[in-house]
Order: structure tokens, then C-alpha cells, then sequence
């Protein structure tokens, strides 16, 4: 995960003004950079076509859907969006995307840790194989977790002898997200952790810090935007998510049934204006949440960029 | 000693045991068994369908994102903040939504669907259906890897060339490009990953019309509810090797980046 969206739109009148030995005035300094950016050919053309292709395939699609439902009367939307079944798929998709965030967070940092601080054996395999959620499809990951936690699979069998049954139950649900998000979290503290400075711990031991109190002092502060970040990116990825999900789930209303596949339920059943409605809240959320980690970036950017 | 443990077994849980558990169970049946699935005429034309699909949406995505990397590193514009938000606006929308957004547009009952089913055409239920979903989730991909790439570069170089009397191909081909290549294979590499592995979106928008519409994912899906779980786990192997290929890749790609990254230092020191 490199692409920060915030950074991107770092101020890079830096560089385009890097060759002026003398600091201009402001308003010199914007006229200095109008003329200057014309030096390089191809604003207009990869600038239009950028803007050409991503209104043509994502926002005009996109804002279909929206108009969709400004057709939809308002008493009619707030019943579509929350009948009994929606809520229960709510309850589950949220709940069930919280706890798999939360567990990726604390065992993440684990992970995150261990791959930058210690050497051992395997370590260059377990730090790629870390990506594997990003790159296995969803639904091969989706099959193989019901297998291997149906009650006759490799770990489902030992469960059940526990009394404890996960596959076709929301708990496989929280499962099949945990496997989903997994490399978020660990791939946005790896960067902070290797920046961070063993100064910091040292300077903390040396004036009389028990090692726990180092990490909760020293260490968790300085990555807890980096993991606060990583959590987002895992609950937003796990609320959409679908191919993973749907063969662990049961998919039962009101017990076992996810929100984007009840999108695609009330689209099998022609129900347009139902289907879109659930789809407008689910990209409401995204969108807040998206916001949130936008926040989050240029928070952890600043803490970690004091450092240097 | 303990973290470590900790952390190889979340590991080994979550990620090593499913990935063996599917080459397992492709295989338990025999070499036999697992020959004959890959070889159905249905699973073969969802393997073509599949790099149909990743075929045109790949190079069209790389186009976007080197064209939008080089109006957002190369230039300053207002609103591109915005822009650079906009383009990972797919990275959140759930693929369902991607696909409905589609049916919404093209679907019989959609903005256009009078006028496709006037001319006879079809994109829902048809493999144009199933390229924009694909483009769609899978839009940011090369972007956002180059972006940062090409910002941290700066424009010295290019502006060098263009003043040394290089036309903007020719700056671009032989200045930028050798830069950013291996950002830029990295980038096509996850995209490619992405588009022959996407479910929710295609499946949304494919109508699962066996030997016509179906790519790899969703054949597995038709196999794994018919109960023929070795030929679904066959499927899927193939699909997981791609994981695999992928992520071999990538760790070169990274490790070749990072010897020209510490060449580039060594220089400049």
C-alpha cells in the first residue's frame, strides 16, 4: 500500500521552484510556476484524457446510481434501507467487519513487528506471503476457508469437537474477513516501525524504562496513527467484500446474510430501486470512511515525519 | 521468541494452511481427475474468458495511470487533491455496488437498455458487461503506484531532455520510462492479480451463462455448488498459482527496485 492520496497532492511547487535562488514573493513565486510548468508538453493531453476516462468509467457510473435513487420518494428509501432484514445484514456486515479489524490490528502490529525487529529462518517468506489476501482471488480463498472450517475440514473438525462451529455461522463470517484484511494493517506499520529509531527505546531503557513501558510509552504513540489507519483500511475493505464471504456464510436472512449479498438478492429479484437504496448507505460509508483515511494518512505522516 | 511464534502461527493459520488446503484437495482425487477439470470445454472457456477480460482492461488501465501520474507529478494544477482521491474512489466501493453501478447503466431496465435492446446489443449478461466491471475494479492500480514514484522523481530530468530539444514522446520514452519501469511492472502485475481473480463485481454483471459468460471465479462458484468440490479445488489451484506467480514477482520486482534505489544513493553520495 504506497499510494497515499494525500501525499500525492503534496505541495511540489518546492520542486518546480526549486531552481530560483532567491525566495520569491508568493504571488511572484505562482506566476514564476504558471509559466514554468508549460516547459514540459502534454498537460493538456494526459491531464484531459485522465479526467475523460475516470468521468466516463467511474463517475458518471457511479452517479447514475445516485440519481437512481433521487428518483425513489424519501418514505419509500428510509423503508428500503431499513427493513428488518437490511438492519440484521447491517448488524452482521459491520459487527462482523469491527471484530476482524480489531483482531487484525492487535495480531498486525504483532506480525508487523516481528518481520522488521527479529531475523529468522523463513522470514523473507512469511513477509510475501503476508500479501497473499491481496493477490489470491476471493472466491479461491472463499472455498478453501469453508473447507478447512466445515465441520468435517482440517480445522473445522477440531472446533466442532470443542462444540464450537464456525463455517455457515456469522463467526465464519469474521473469519473469512480477518483473512481479507490481514495485510492492511501489517503493511501500513512496516514502513513506521522501520523508520522508527532505536535511539527512542534506547534513551527510554537507558533512563530506567521497563521494556513494557517503552513500548506503551514510546512505541504505541508514534504508531498508532500508521495503526489506526491500517484498522480503516481493513473494516473498509471487509464491509464490501463479497467473494470470500458468501461460501463461509450460510448467507441465512437475518442470521448469516452480508449486505452486498443482499444487493445481489434484490437484483435477482428485479427490485432495482431496493438493490440501489442499500448500495447509496454501503457508499455513504465507503465515502466517510475513505474521508477518515485520507485524516488518518496526513496524521501519520506528520507523527512519523517528525521523527526525521 | 514468543512474538515470533505468535506471529508465524497467525500466519500459518490464516494464510499457509488455506493456500495448501486448496492445492490438497485439487489434488486428492488423482492427477486424473484433476487433468480432466481443467480441460472441460466449460472450464476452458472461462480460462479464455478470464484473459479476455484481463487482457483489455489491463492495457487500458496502464494507459490511465501513466497518463494521470504524469499530469499529477509533472504538473500543478487546482483540484488535484481531488482528482488523486477521486481515482481511488474504486479501491472502496464494495464490487458489488461496481456491478450494479453497471446494470444500473446498461441492464433492461437501465439508462440505456431500451436503446441496446433497439439496436440489438448487449452489454449486461455479455462480455462487454464483464470488461467494464473488470476496468472498473481495477482502475487505480497503476496510478497509485506510479504517482508516488513519479512526484519523488521530480521533473529535472525531463525538463533537461525538453530543453535539450527532446520532443515530449521522445522525453517520455526514453527519460520517464526508463525511470519508472519497475514501479510501472509492479503496478500491472497487482492489476493483472485483480482483474483474473475479480467475483463480486463480474458476478453482478455476467449472468453466469456457462461457456459463454463465465470466467474462472465464477466457474468455481457453479462447481462448488454442484457439490464437484475436487474440480472446483482444480479451478482454483490455477488460479491460486497466479497468486503465487504474482506474489514471486512482485518480491522481485521490490528487490530489483530496492538495488536500483541503493545504486541511485550510493551515486548521489
Amino acid at each position: 500500500m504506497s499510494g497515499t492520496p494525500a501525499a500525492l497532492a503534496g505541495d511540489f511547487s518546492a520542486v518546480l521552484a526549486g531552481g530560483d535562488a532567491a525566495p520569491a514573493p508568493r504571488a511572484l513565486s505562482t506566476s514564476i510556476r504558471r509559466r514554468r510548468r508549460r516547459v514540459l508538453p502534454g498537460f493538456g493531453l494526459s491531464l484531459g484524457f485522465t479526467i475523460a476516462y475516470l468521468s466516463l468509467l467511474v463517475l458518471l457510473p457511479l452517479g447514475a446510481a445516485l440519481i437512481r435513487t433521487a428518483q425513489m420518494t424519501w418514505p419509500d428509501f428510509i423503508a428500503a434501507v431499513t427493513s428488518p432484514r437490511v438492519l440484521a445484514s447491517y448488524r452482521l456486515t459491520f459487527g462482523a467487519s469491527l471484530a476482524a479489524a480489531t483482531v487484525n490490528a492487535l495480531f498486525g502490529l504483532i506480525v508487523a513487528w516481528v518481520l522488521v525487529r527479529y531475523r529468522f529462518p523463513g522470514k523473507r517468506l512469511a513477509d510475501a506471503l503476508v500479501d497473499l489476501p491481496f493477490a489470491l482471488p476471493t472466491a479461491v480463498a472463499g472455498i478453501a476457508l469453508t473447507g478447512l472450517f466445515a465441520p468435517n475440514g482440517w480445522l473445522g473438525a477440531p472446533l466442532a469437537a470443542l462444540g464450537i462451529k464456525v463455517a455457515f455461522t456469522p463467526l465464519g463470517v469474521f473469519v473469512a474477513l480477518t483473512f481479507i484484511g490481514l495485510p492492511f494493517v501489517v503493511r501500513t506499520i512496516q514502513p513506521v516501525l522501520q523508520t522508527l529509531p532505536g535511539e527512542l527505546e534506547e534513551a527510554a531503557a537507558t533512563l530506567g524504562a521497563a521494556r513494557s513501558q517503552v513500548f506503551v510509552r514510546v512505541i504505541l504513540p508514534i504508531v498508532t496513527p500508521a495503526l489506526l489507519t491500517g484498522f480503516t483500511l481493513a473494516f473498509a475493505r471487509a464491509i464490501g467484500e463479497y467473494g470470500s464471504v458468501i461460501f463461509i456464510a450460510g448467507n441465512m436472512p437475518l442470521v448469516s446474510e452480508i449486505t452486498p449479498l443482499l444487493i445481489i438478492t434484490k437484483l435477482e429479484q428485479y427490485d432495482y430501486a431496493g438493490a440501489t437504496a442499500i448500495a447509496v448507505v454501503m457508499l455513504a460509508v465507503s465515502f466517510f470512511l475513505l474521508l477518515a483515511i485520507n485524516m488518518l494518512q496526513g496524521w501519520t505522516r506528520r507523527r512519523s515525519g517528525a521523527l526525521e | 521468541m514468543l512474538l515470533i511464534g505468535v506471529a508465524l502461527g497467525f500466519l500459518t493459520l490464516f494464510l499457509f494452511v488455506p493456500l495448501a488446503f486448496v492445492f490438497h484437495q485439487a489434488l486428492r482425487k488423482g492427477v486424473d481427475v484433476y487433468l480432466t477439470a481443467i480441460s472441460d470445454p466449460d472450464a476452458l472457456s472461462a480460462v479464455r474468458m478470464t484473459l479476455l477480460a484481463a487482457a483489455i482492461a489491463v492495457p487500458l488501465n496502464l494507459v490511465f495511470g501513466v497518463a494521470a501520474a504524469w499530469a499529477i507529478a509533472k504538473f500543478n494544477f487546482p483540484g488535484k487533491s481531488v482528482l488523486t482521491t477521486l481515482i481511488d474512489l474504486p479501491f472502496s466501493v464494495s464490487p458489488v455496488i461496481a456491478g450494479l453501478i453497471f446494470v444500473l447503466l446498461f441492464g433492461l431496465q437501465g439508462w440505456f437498455g431500451p436503446w441496446l435492446r433497439e439496436h440489438d446489443l448487449k452489454v449486461i449478461f455479455a462480455v462487454p458487461g464483464i470488461v467494464l466491471a473488470t476496468i472498473f475494479v481495477t482502475f487505480p492500480f497503476v496510478a497509485r503506484e506510479l504517482i508516488p514514484l513519479m512526484q519523488a522523481q521530480g521533473t529535472e530530468q525531463e525538463e533537461a531532455a525538453t530543453v535539450l530539444g527532446a520532443s515530449g514522446w521522445k522525453t517520455f520514452w526514453r527519460v520517464t520510462l526508463p525511470n519508472i519501469k519497475w514501479g510501472l511492472l509492479y503496478g500491472v502485475i497487482l492489476c493483472n492479480a485483480r482483474a483474473m481473480g475479480e467475483f463480486g463485481a463480474v458476478a453482478v454483471v455476467s449472468g453466469h451463462i456457462r461457456g459463454e459468460t463465465n470466467t474462472m471465479p465464477l466457474h468455481i462458484e457453479i462447481l462448488y455448488n454442484e457439490y464437484q468440490f475436487a474440480a472446483a479445488f482444480a479451478v482454483a489451484s490455477l488460479l491460486a498459482l497466479l497468486a503465487l506467480v504474482t506474489l514471486a514477482l512482485k518480491f522481485a520486482v521490490e528487490r530489483r527496485q530496492r538495488r536500483v534505489d541503493d545504486q541511485d544513493g550510493r551515486r548521489s553520495r
